[in-house]
């Protein structure tokens, strides 16, 4: 039997409740026996024991052997990024976004203007690593985004994308125009749960989303972002899956990087909806699950949870962490305080956040990429340097 | 009690022991070696059948019908060299399936990284299920498999060497990443090296040398034969946690902040 299609044929073959089931009934000795691998070769047996109620007692082992594999792995740095919103306007209905589209907020689309005075903002702060984001929409679409690129680019070393998935040809193009990385969580791996939450608009295709990183692996796009939206569903089972996600990924797509995030629910403009529980514990619970089955993948630090929890988290297995994000269009010059796509916790400054990782012997990473790896540019160079040699 | 057979190429092999045909002190102790290990892939050199038709020593004692034939291109110097082999190999044995071979040196009998990927290629295109043999190299198992491999086939020592498991832990990743069979080839000696390959998540070992140069092969393969299915037995039902005393300090807990939550 050849190698399959996308992962929506592997996501097809695990029923998502006998995985919570089979989460749930993880014992001691399961958990004892993945511990016992000391973060080398686990699998997906010893992912769902780690994420399961039978680890629990055993999250304060999990916490040091997280901090131990990835001070090993990446030392003591902290890469720090922040978001640039650039338009709110959405054509989903999704039951927790504040962007969804019923909800009557004010639309917005940054033009080139704007995007540089955002731009200005983000380079006082000192950041070289910038994420754009935008809702859903064709208006806004490829080559809002190449545009966008083309602005960002020389002003910033890695400039990566949270965005509506894009088809393969896409993908590449905006890989050559500069796009380092695609951010595309899959919000929830339930197929019960998935339809509830997206309601209308083209998100509500589940399984265009769930081979979205196969576009990416194929379009050779350089980091792909992995995730689930923790709140819309089980958090162990959408975390066991999102390891599925990330194993079959790392086989077939091998020369790419990983990451994976943590959103969870928080308050936004729409209607209130049930939420499943995923408090603190659970997280880092999660977290070091994550990091023990995969010493390389980089995990997230949102500023959606708050300073106390940052503070101490962040040696539990992070690699990465936002600081000073604005999630609204325009929110770093000239719109302070709307339009929101959820509420932040963490307020601190880019600077704050720094001294704060200095002064716990953690160097804050601003750069981690350089435009002159990029295939593009480096035709580029070498046609100028052929020029000077002609000359 | 079974354990999963070992598919290659889309055929269900019924051990994952492979076996050489070289260095054996008779055709008829090969014959006997390779019935008490259970093997079913046995590989021979090409340069070393006769054919012509004409009667050989190691293709008269073999039973095809009991055995598959996985011919190699030992001896070899490249590529080119490697191609012309193979046509011959699928002529005259009447079969597809190739363990790629090429080492220019004929000392050490390393095999070229480079050339081995450029023959795969065009082997593959050319209709062959092709088992490379290659350094314990993490990159080029990723890209032979890429190239239409049906099977990776790293050393664990030098060839010949009995040395075991040197390539450890280079194997551990080409085992982890690898989307095609995994089978170690040359250099174990004993049959404890194939069960720590087994055990380690190989998918098959290769053994020649340690059977067939051993006092009694007939023993020493069936030796072989039980070790490679008490790794694959253990591999499979989940090795046992080794202690992780002292990996939570105790003195200022990382997860104290969690109190109340």
């Amino acid at each position: 039997m050849g190698p399959m299609n996308t992962f929506t044929d592997i996501w097809k073959q695990h029923d998502f409740a006998t995985v919570a089931a089979r989460i749930a009934a993880a014992s001691e000795a399961d958990v004892r026996r993945a511990l016992g691998k000391q973060g080398r070769g686990l699998n997906l047996d010893d992912l769902a024991a780690l994420l399961s109620p039978a680890a629990a007692p055993f999250l304060e082992e999990m916490a040091a052997l997280s901090h131990r594999l990835t001070v090993e792995r990446f030392g003591r740095t902290m890469q720090l990024y922040a978001p640039m919103y650039l338009t709110n306007v959405c054509a989903n209905i999704c039951s927790y976004c504040g962007f969804s589209a019923q909800n009557r907020i004010p639309r917005k689309a940054l033009d080139e203007a704007e995007i540089s005075a955002e731009a200005d903002v983000l380079e006082k702060f000192g950041f070289d690593h910038v994420l754009l984001v935008t809702g859903e929409s064709s208006r806004y679409g490829l080559s809002y985004f190449q545009n966008a690129l083309r602005v960002l680019r020389p002003r910033f070393s890695n400039l990566s994308m949270e965005v509506q998935p894009l088809d393969q040809d896409e993908y590449a193009a905006l890989t050559a125009d500069g796009l380092s990385a695609v951010l595309v969580y899959q919000e929830t791996y339930d197929p019960v749960a998935y339809p509830k939450h997206h309601l209308k608009g083209p998100k509500a295709d589940m399984e265009y989303r769930l081979a979205t990183p196969d576009r990416l692996g194929g379009a050779g796009v350089k980091k792909i972002g992995l995730g689930a939206l923790y709140g819309l569903s089980d958090w162990r089972a959408e975390s066991w899956f999102v390891g599925l996600h990330l194993n079959y990924l790392e086989k077939k797509y091998w020369k790419t990087k990983y990451s994976i995030a943590f959103p969870r629910l928080r308050p936004h403009e729409g209607n209130e909806i049930p939420v499943t529980p995923f408090n603190e514990r659970d997280l880092i619970q999660a977290t070091c699950a994550f990091r023990l089955f995969s010493q390389e993948v980089e995990l997230s630090l949102s500023t959606r949870e708050s300073p106390h929890f940052r503070n101490n988290a962040f040696k539990l297995g992070f690699t990465s962490m936002s600081a000073g994000s604005k999630t609204n269009p325009g929110g770093y010059a000239s719109e302070p305080e709307s339009l929101e796509q959820f509420q932040i916790s963490d307020e601190r400054t880019p600077a704050e956040v720094a001294v704060f990782l200095k002064a716990n012997g953690y160097e804050a990473v601003w750069k981690d990429w350089d435009s002159t790896y990029d295939g593009q540019t480096l035709s580029q160079r070498s046609e100028e340097v052929a020029q000077s040699v002609t000359e | 009690m079974k354990t999963s057979p070992l598919v290659i190429a889309g055929v269900t092999l019924r051990s994952r022991l492979f076996l050489g045909t070289g260095k054996y002190s008779s055709g008829a102790v090969m014959a006997e070696s390779l019935a008490a290990s259970g093997a079913e892939l046995v590989t021979m050199a090409l340069r070393r059948v006769r054919t012509d038709g004409g009667h050989d020593d190691i293709m008269s004692q073999l039973d095809t019908a009991k055995y598959r034939l996985l011919p190699n291109t030992s001896g070899v110097r490249d590529a080119k060299e490697a191609i012309l082999a193979a046509e011959l190999a699928r002529e005259a044995l009447g079969t597809n399936w190739l363990k790629l071979e090429i080492h220019p040196d004929p000392k050490y009998l390393m095999p070229d990284a480079v050339e081995t990927l450029a023959a795969t290629k065009e082997l593959v295109k050319r209709g062959f299920v092709v088992l490379p043999y290659v350094h314990a190299d993490p990159v080029l198992c990723k890209q032979l498999e890429e190239a239409g491999a049906a099977a990776v086939m790293p050393l664990g020592a030098p060839i010949g060497s009995n040395l075991g498991l040197e390539t450890r832990a280079f194997l551990e990743i080409i085992i982890a990443q690898a989307r095609v069979p995994v089978v170690i080839d040359a250099g174990l000696g004993t049959p404890s090296h194939a069960a720590a390959a087994l055990e380690m998540g190989a998918d098959a070992v290769l053994v020649n040398t340690a059977i067939a140069a051993a006092a009694d092969p007939v023993a020493m393969g069936e030796a072989f034969k039980l070790a490679v299915e008490a790794g694959r037995l253990g591999f499979e039902a989940g090795l046992a946690a080794r202690s992780t005393k002292g990996e939570a300090s105790g003195t200022s807990p990382l997860t104290a902040f969690l109190t109340g939550v």
